[in-house]
């Protein structure tokens, strides 16, 4: 029944598809020859104008560039021109270390806040202003203090990505069951002993959570701190090819960003599968 | 006079109300309990007997009084105190195996890994549970997960254990069960067990003595009737034995009527004195204010019960 259900939904999925690339085939592709022109000016003005062609690449032609992408993914001709598997190095790389860094420092102060209700009290104005605001809105000051563009993405990466991990943390770690703390204190377990053997267990799916939404977030911004601080980085990429007006690149760059998002939110999401318990 | 393996000394415990008045749940409770005896707490819901108990077990501290076991005033929870919750509360994401033996470790700390393993199992063999130790608490059924709830007290081997209502979420067939696995392993070690029940029958299947609490606020523990059936009572014939239904009975009529009535009924109870119930013994009855009639039950006087 279940493999029946899946194999059908799998079968509407590839309808939907080539559906979706039929008609934008056919809402892409040349029509006839619009008007006569000189050989020259014609040559100018490329296919567009000479035989009707949708500025708007269609599905073969993002198809064939793809292919020309898969082919040599890590070229490097220079600044403006290095392969897609470089840029999205560069990013993965960015959102990782920035990533790190939130997890390093949301996670132990998360259990700080979770386990003592003084700072949970004392940080909670601080959390409420700083939660909201734009994470590029960070980017000048980091820029002014830090000095270094590279640097200033991934600082801007980290202040986005460690709000959803503290605020779960607290969570988790402040809404542990009673019973499993007087379990552990009925049997005299010493308070680092407890948060590793009771509290870090029974927190850990809401603290998986919140790293889950917090990647996301992190994938999210970093297109938008590249475009900024320029350079490397898929982000870059987008923008530049925009510039190029190479309409292409930037579709394959839409659908890049999109699939790598979706395995950094599988890979979390297998991690949150491996710490939830059954009740 | 009996030796005061446990002894709860004036305690009360009162919470801050609503503008500024404090509630007083009970105070000046006093109560002793022997070494190895079997004691069971009866009392309507709201009376403090969950906080008595957490008092015992150090997981609450009183507001006023003092708790001495084993002849030193107690602070805090300690591994000499087990504890079998209502709720089981065993760690969802460790086995069977691993709950018992995070006690065994939290209690020997310098034991190896095959030591504590092998302590572990002793105790899942005792509540006979062999077989499902590497099954999580998910996969057991209730009666299962309590098993190991008891596996986990038994296995530090404390001075007492502590139950509060234990079986009250389980149904009665397993229930059964469990009362005989607790008597027979109590009796065998010789444990010192304070519980909380609403179940007559199972206080009087398993309790030495028995603690009946009138209603909160302001409960008092209004008597303490000892079981006057033999030590080798079985659940199966304990409704056979004469004194049995005067004593079920003795214990209804509290919960149904005195419980309420009490405190009124008995302005002088002194509650560091209290009136200690000895069933079918109507020359040790010691009875305060001359209520023998009513505290003083003899084999044959309930109708239709013939010895």
């Amino acid at each position: 029944m279940t493999s029946s259900l899946r194999l059908r939904a799998g079968l509407v999925s590839i309808a939907l598809l080539a559906a979706f690339l039929g008609i934008w085939h056919l809402a892409t592709r040349s029509t006839a020859p619009v008007a006569t022109m000189s050989p020259e000016y014609a040559k100018l003005m490329g296919l567009t104008a000479t035989q009707g062609k949708s500025a708007m690449p269609g599905p073969l032609d993002v198809g064939a560039k793809l292919w020309e992408h898969f082919k040599r993914p890590f070229y490097d001709n220079g600044p403006n021109d290095k392969g897609l598997g470089i840029q999205l190095a560069y990013s993965i790389a960015r959102v990782g270390t920035g990533y790190l860094l939130a997890v390093l420092v949301a996670i132990p102060l998360g259990f700080l806040i979770g386990m003592s209700p003084l700072l949970s009290k004392a940080l909670d104005p601080f959390i409420q202003v700083l939660k909201p605001i734009s994470p590029l809105a960070w980017m000048p000051l980091a820029l002014y203090t830090i000095k270094d563009s590279s640097i200033s993405a991934i600082f801007v990466i980290f202040i986005c990505s460690i709000w959803p991990m503290l605020l779960n943390t607290v969570f988790g770690v402040a809404s542990v069951r009673k019973e499993w703390i007087n379990v552990a204190r009925t049997l005299e377990v010493g308070t680092v002993r407890r948060a590793f053997t009771v509290i870090l267990p029974a927190a850990a799916p809401t603290i998986l959570t919140g790293m889950r939404i917090s990647i996301g977030i992190a994938w999210l911004v970093i297109v938008a701190a590249e475009m900024l601080v320029g350079g490397t980085g898929i982000g870059y990429f987008v923008w530049n090819e925009w510039n190029n007006l190479s309409i292409t690149n930037v579709i394959i760059a839409i659908l890049l960003i999109g699939v790598v998002g979706m395995l950094l939110d599988q890979i979390l999401a297998r991690f949150t599968r491996m710490v939830t318990f059954p009740e | 006079m009996t030796d005061k393996f446990v002894s709860i000394e004036g305690i009360a415990k009162r919470y801050p109300g609503a503008n500024g008045a404090t509630t007083t749940v009970f105070e000046n409770l006093w109560l002793s309990m022997a070494r190895g005896e079997f004691c069971c707490v009866i009392g309507h819901s709201g009376c403090g007997k969950t906080t008595v108990l957490n008092i015992l077990a150090g997981l609450d501290t009183p507001s006023e009084g003092a708790v001495i076991v084993d002849g030193q005033a107690i602070s805090g929870t300690s591994l000499d105190r087990a504890v079998i919750f209502q709720s089981h509360a065993l760690l969802p994401w460790r086995t069977v195996l691993g709950n018992v033996s995070y006690a065994v470790s939290s209690k020997w700390r310098s034991w190896d890994r095959a030591k504590v393993k092998a302590h572990a199992q002793k105790f899942i063999d005792l509540v006979g549970l062999t077989g499902s130790e590497h099954k999580r608490p998910s996969e057991l059924s209730g009666g299962m997960k309590q098993r190991v709830g008891i596996a986990r007290a038994l296995s530090i081997t404390p001075k007492m254990m502590l139950m509060d209502e234990p079986f009250s979420a389980l149904d009665a067939l397993t229930r059964g069960t469990l009362q005989d696995e607790v008597r027979r392993i109590c009796l065998e070690t010789g444990q010192t067990a304070f519980m909380i029940t609403h179940d007559v029958d199972e206080a009087i299947y398993l309790a030495d003595k028995i603690f009946l609490m009138t209603n909160g606020p302001g409960a008092v523990l209004a008597e303490v009737v000892e079981n006057p059936l033999p030590r080798d009572r079985g659940r199966t014939d304990l409704h056979r034995h004469p004194l049995y239904y005067a004593l079920r009975n003795h214990i209804i009529d509290f919960l149904v009527t005195r419980s309420k009535t009490f405190t009124t009924e008995k302005p002088d109870h002194d509650p560091r004195n209290v009136p200690v119930v000895r069933i079918g013994k109507p020359g040790l009855t010691i009875a305060s204010n001359g209520e023998e009639q009513r505290q003083t039950w003899t084999p044959g006087t309930t109708p239709g019960l013939t010895a």
